[in-house]
């Protein structure tokens, strides 16, 4: 019967995520809001693949999510007009770096590694701030566009045609996603969520902890990379506020918001994010206290998210 | 150069002052329960502009004492209604939960003060440079360094002298023993994020009359005092004093040689000092959980 | 099922809220609406910051923005139709909030003109988006030269002036009056960038040379550091070319550490919002002002600043000129061109001269064929600690012709493409 469930509930997602450009139109959103779900949907599962599987809270990972983006965005610059390239480029920037500070971090626990992990998504903000011969700076990096897509029996033109865009982030999110549940699902992921179970019993059955810990930090910062390159493909455009801490802190209200111990909790919490936002701030310039809010009472009625509350509902 | 070293390394002990009395604030929260205050700037926004609020009142000295009291009642009144409701759960949702109350805080300055930086006036005795060789030393600057210096040697001593702080020590090292010897640990975590809270509109109060006040006040204040706190090593209050200063005195340094790079070499630091000595440098073993 | 939840009490919210939420009802083909309104409105969208470091500023040009869609309406609207505006925030500086809200404003709301943005960076970021949708877009107040310079588009048309008119405009009075030797206080953008550049070349023209300079990156508060290195650089004037609460924080800063005795303090760009935040004494200093409200003797000018104070309590900022000078640029483009065709209203606006009851300058302002710039006057003075009203806070000394510093359609790289 659960199984069951389950699968309608995965081809359900499917069958929205497929059609949502033929609909989004209808009930008052446009096409470019679907592909910033998608997008942001993707770096949210990929926060909590460390925060909802391992148990790990980063509180940095826009950094990653923004190397990803300037890694894309100056390729295409600087280097080759290849939109796949580029995101492959941005993907290993940013992968490289979560690699490296993964390490000098994968000791810490609790509130400790979440302030580490902030503080060190500020340096590569302060670095793409500062540095303006290369990353533009404050005003970004403008003069770039993404690519046509050369299939060798198509040209796909993803500039102009925004449906387009839509389906080729929506390709990328579907292999990603696909990747995350099969580690997850892996002996691997078994042992993550062992590891955030608990800790102490699983060092005792000899589990590398650091190790484990470490390598789940660099998966989930490929995927916000991930993520990263198709949010500067969506802007055209990327600048320094695609590192900063207060996206860091977006991404945990997603997953949180959507139910971080369920594999889809983080999408629904993007989308409900996204929606919230873009609808607030049409209708007022007061909006930042609306959101304030809202993290406030996910926080202290919806702690579970709400895939959690509807798990639970189920079971009853 | 050497002068303009000096300068600068002078220069930077003040911001590294002023560092450390809003590290102090946050780290005085976060050892005792294990909160990451993320509103503590917006605090210090509302510190600032209380005082604003109330100087045709009560005067400047008046302002001074008041603004951050009322802070401090403001920080009790959340804690009860809000925070204390997240004790005991994981990090993560008082984590979030400051984090939207930072944006309820700047909104609502916004709202009730206006977008529109406003003038803070300061005692014009107060405002002129000492001498002019050294003019960067001026007197509200060199008020505000004394202040600091007040109000940390007065923490330290409520820390080390009265009850209040005995227990509010024996808390941050083990709170169930504190609980267990009759000790109520919900009033002392009241009082302790009240005393947090009243270092962050104290200085808010000094930042007003040395910046200006903008809703945005307190945003990028934060970071260097998360920074501060990392560097001078979890649960050691001197280490926060000591790493807030260190930072100031860095940045300051950095200026003369590489401006580019004034608050990147700050993050550099911590990164150098989680390397070499990951319990930060005053840190205490087995806290860097 | 999260969108279709939100979406579906949308809905139900939208249709009380009627302001500001009619242009989505209508894109919604919700029919009874669309028949009951006689003439469908014609949209402006504005696009500009009403959060973060540029608050204030947006919200003077909001207020600009409204006092002349009142107007408009007033005298027969756009075509004959009612003239609407639509906001969003854009925020201070998220390219990536600002790219979406306006296509959410060209693809959702389908408005017929885009305004915005005060942030140099996200006014080139909408431009991008206005040209590869065709709509004519307006940009009140970024001031870097690239967007009717090097990055110039048929449809992007800007009222702020460019950083070199700026620099050119102020530097003749400092050089005769203070020194030739220049230290320079730079913000770390675009915007800042150019304006440095700028001044630099309208200095060496006249035999001014650097003495040195900092660039600081925005959002600065303590600027103790570098007024330190300034001061032993010693210079005759310090150039302060920040912004905003940075200017704010900056001039507060030198005057406290008494520079303001020792060196002279100016710069190019000076607005009334953070002279408005400095303590009487901090208001000090030789500037460019963009749009002045006391012009005594200059038609019209009262009204408008009658109009404003009547509307919002306070004298018009040259904020709120822009966004008012913005937003009838819109419907005299319609109604010049007869059209709401985006090539057809761009070429009407081809040296176009504004009627003097929106210009509200002395010489008079046009836009600039083959560049799209907005070319008026400049008024060159002082900060001062105390005018002829408390909200005098600043002493023109001379106006400046637009024309006189605006250099040749050549010198700004502009090379104008329209579409065939």
């Amino acid at each position: 019967m659960n199984g069951i469930n389950k699968q309608t509930a995965n081809a359900l997602i499917w069958l929205m995520l497929l059609t949502m450009p033929y609909w989004m139109g209808a009930i008052g959103g446009y096409t470019e809001l679907g592909s910033r779900v998608i997008v942001l949907g993707l770096a949210a599962m990929a926060l909590n693949f460390l925060l909802g599987f391992t148990g790990v809270l980063s509180f940095g990972h826009a950094a990653y999510f923004g190397l990803g983006a300037y890694g894309t965005a100056m390729t295409i610059k600087y280097l080759v007009p290849s939109t796949p390239l580029a995101i492959l480029v941005g993907v290993i920037v940013g992968t490289i770096a979560a690699a490296i500070i993964g390490a000098l971090i994968v000791k810490r626990r609790g509130t400790y590694f979440a302030m580490v992990t902030i503080a060190f998504g500020q340096v590569f903000y302060f670095v793409a701030f500062r540095w303006n011969e290369v990353t533009g700076g404050d005003d970004g990096l403008t003069g770039w566009t993404r690519q046509a897509l050369h299939l060798g029996f198509a040209n796909i033109d993803i500039l102009g045609n925004d449906k387009a865009f839509y389906y080729l982030a929506l390709a990328v999110f579907a292999v990603a996603v696909g990747i995350m549940a099969l580690l997850l699902r892996s002996p691997f992921g078994r042992t993550l969520i062992a590891i955030r179970e608990n800790e102490q019993r699983a060092r005792f059955l000899g589990i590398a902890v650091e190790q484990h810990i470490w390598l789940a930090f660099v998966i989930s910062c490929l995927f916000a990379s991930l993520a990263g390159a198709l949010y500067a493909l969506l802007n055209n455009f990327t600048d320094p506020r695609a590192l900063r801490w207060d996206l860091s802190g977006n991404f945990v209200i997603m997953a949180v918001l959507g139910g971080m111990r369920s594999f889809w909790g983080p999408l629904v919490g993007a989308a409900i994010f996204v929606v919230l936002q873009d609808y607030v701030s049409s209708h007022t310039e007061n909006w930042m206290s609306f959101i304030g809010m809202f993290f406030v009472l996910v926080v202290l009625f919806f702690p579970r998210g709400v895939l959690g509350i509807i798990k639970r509902k189920v079971a009853q | 150069m050497s002068q303009l070293l000096f300068f600068n390394v002078f220069n930077g002990l003040i911001v590294g002052a002023f560092y450390a009395l809003m590290a102090l604030g946050l780290s005085l929260i976060l050892n005792l329960s294990g909160v990451i205050n993320f509103a503590h700037g917006g605090f210090l926004a509302i510190g600032a502009y209380l005082a604003y609020t109330l100087m045709p009142y009560v005067g400047f000295w008046g302002a001074l004492v008041v603004a951050p009291v009322l802070t401090a009642a403001i920080g009790l009144l959340v804690e009860r209604v809000l925070i204390r409701r997240l004790y005991g759960r994981d990090p993560l949702y008082s984590l979030l939960l400051t984090f939207g109350l930072a944006y309820v805080f700047e909104d609502g300055t916004r709202y009730i003060w206006g977008a529109q930086s406003l003038p803070y006036p300061i005692p014009s005795w107060l405002t002129t440079p000492l001498s002019t060789e050294y003019f960067f030393l001026t007197g509200y600057r060199l008020f505000m360094v004394a202040l600091v210096g007040i109000a940390v040697g007065a923490l330290f001593y409520i820390l080390n002298r009265t009850r209040l702080g005995m227990r509010i020590r024996a808390g941050t090292l083990d709170l169930e023993t504190v609980s267990v010897l009759g000790v109520n640990v919900r009033i002392l975590r009241n009082l302790n994020f009240g005393l947090g809270i009243y270092l962050a509109g104290l200085a808010g109060v000094l930042a007003a009359g040395m910046l200006g006040l903008q809703p945005t006040i307190g945003t990028s204040l934060i970071m260097p005092s998360f920074v501060a706190i990392i560097v001078g090593g979890l649960g050691s209050l001197t280490g926060t004093l000591l790493g807030g200063l260190l930072i100031g005195v860095a940045s300051g340094i950095t200026t003369v040689f590489f401006p580019s790079a004034t608050e990147a070499v700050i993050y550099v630091m911590m990164g150098a000092v989680l390397l070499i000595r990951p319990r930060g440098l005053l840190g205490e073993e087995g806290r860097t959980q | 099922m999260a969108n279709q939840n939100s979406s579906d009490k949308t809905i139900g919210r939208r249709s009380v809220l009627k302001a500001a939420a009619a242009a989505s009802v209508l894109q919604l083909g919700a029919p009874f609406i669309r028949k009951a309104s006689a003439a469908e409105p014609v949209l402006i969208g504005l696009d500009n910051p009403l959060t973060g470091t540029y608050a204030i500023n947006g919200k003077n040009e909001l207020n600009g923005c409204e006092l002349a869609i009142e107007q408009i309406n007033a005298k027969g609207g756009i075509l004959g139709r009612p003239a609407k505006l639509l906001v969003e925030d854009s925020t201070s500086g998220d390219a990536g909030t600002a790219v979406q809200k306006a296509r959410k404003l060209i693809e959702r709301d389908k408005v017929n003109f885009l305004v915005g943005n005060i942030n140099s960076a996200l006014a080139l970021a909408m431009a991008q988006v206005a040209y590869e949708k065709g709509v004519l877009h307006i940009v009140p107040g970024g001031h870097t030269d690239a967007i009717t310079g090097a990055t110039c588009h048929w449809n992007v048309f800007r009222v702020c002036n460019t950083t070199q008119m700026e620099a050119n405009a102020v530097a003749g009075t400092l050089i005769k009056d203070f020194g030739k030797k220049w230290y320079y206080i730079t913000p770390d953008y675009a915007f800042g960038h150019t304006l440095q550049a700028g001044m630099e070349k309208a200095a060496a023209a006249l035999g001014g040379t650097k003495v040195g300079g900092d660039l600081t990156p925005l959002g600065t508060t303590d600027f103790s550091s570098y007024l330190i290195k300034a001061q032993a650089a010693k210079p005759d004037v310090i150039i302060f070319l920040v912004q905003g609460d940075d200017m704010l924080n900056a001039l507060k800063q030198a005057v406290q550490f008494g520079l303001d005795k020792r060196i002279h303090l100016a710069g190019a760009q000076q607005e009334m919002e953070p002279l408005e935040g400095l303590s009487p004494e901090a208001r000090i200093g030789t500037w460019v002002f963009e749009w002045y409200w006391n012009q005594p003797g200059v038609p019209h000018v009262a009204e408008f600043v009658a109009a404003i104070k009547k509307k919002t309590g306070r004298v018009p900022t040259a904020r709120t000129w822009f966004g008012f000078v913005s937003t009838w640029t819109c419907a005299l483009a319609a109604n010049t061109a007869k059209s709401l065709d985006a090539v057809k209203m761009a070429k009407a606006l081809q040296d176009f001269k504004l009627p003097p009851e929106i210009a509200l300058m002395p010489n008079g302002a046009f836009y600039r064929a083959g560049q799209n710039q907005l070319i008026g006057d400049l008024y060159v003075g002082n900060a001062q600690a105390k005018g002829s009203a408390p909200d005098d806070l600043f002493h023109v000394t001379n106006v400046v012709k637009g024309t006189d510093v605006a250099g040749t359609l050549a010198e700004t790289g502009c090379k104008m493409v329209w579409p065939a």
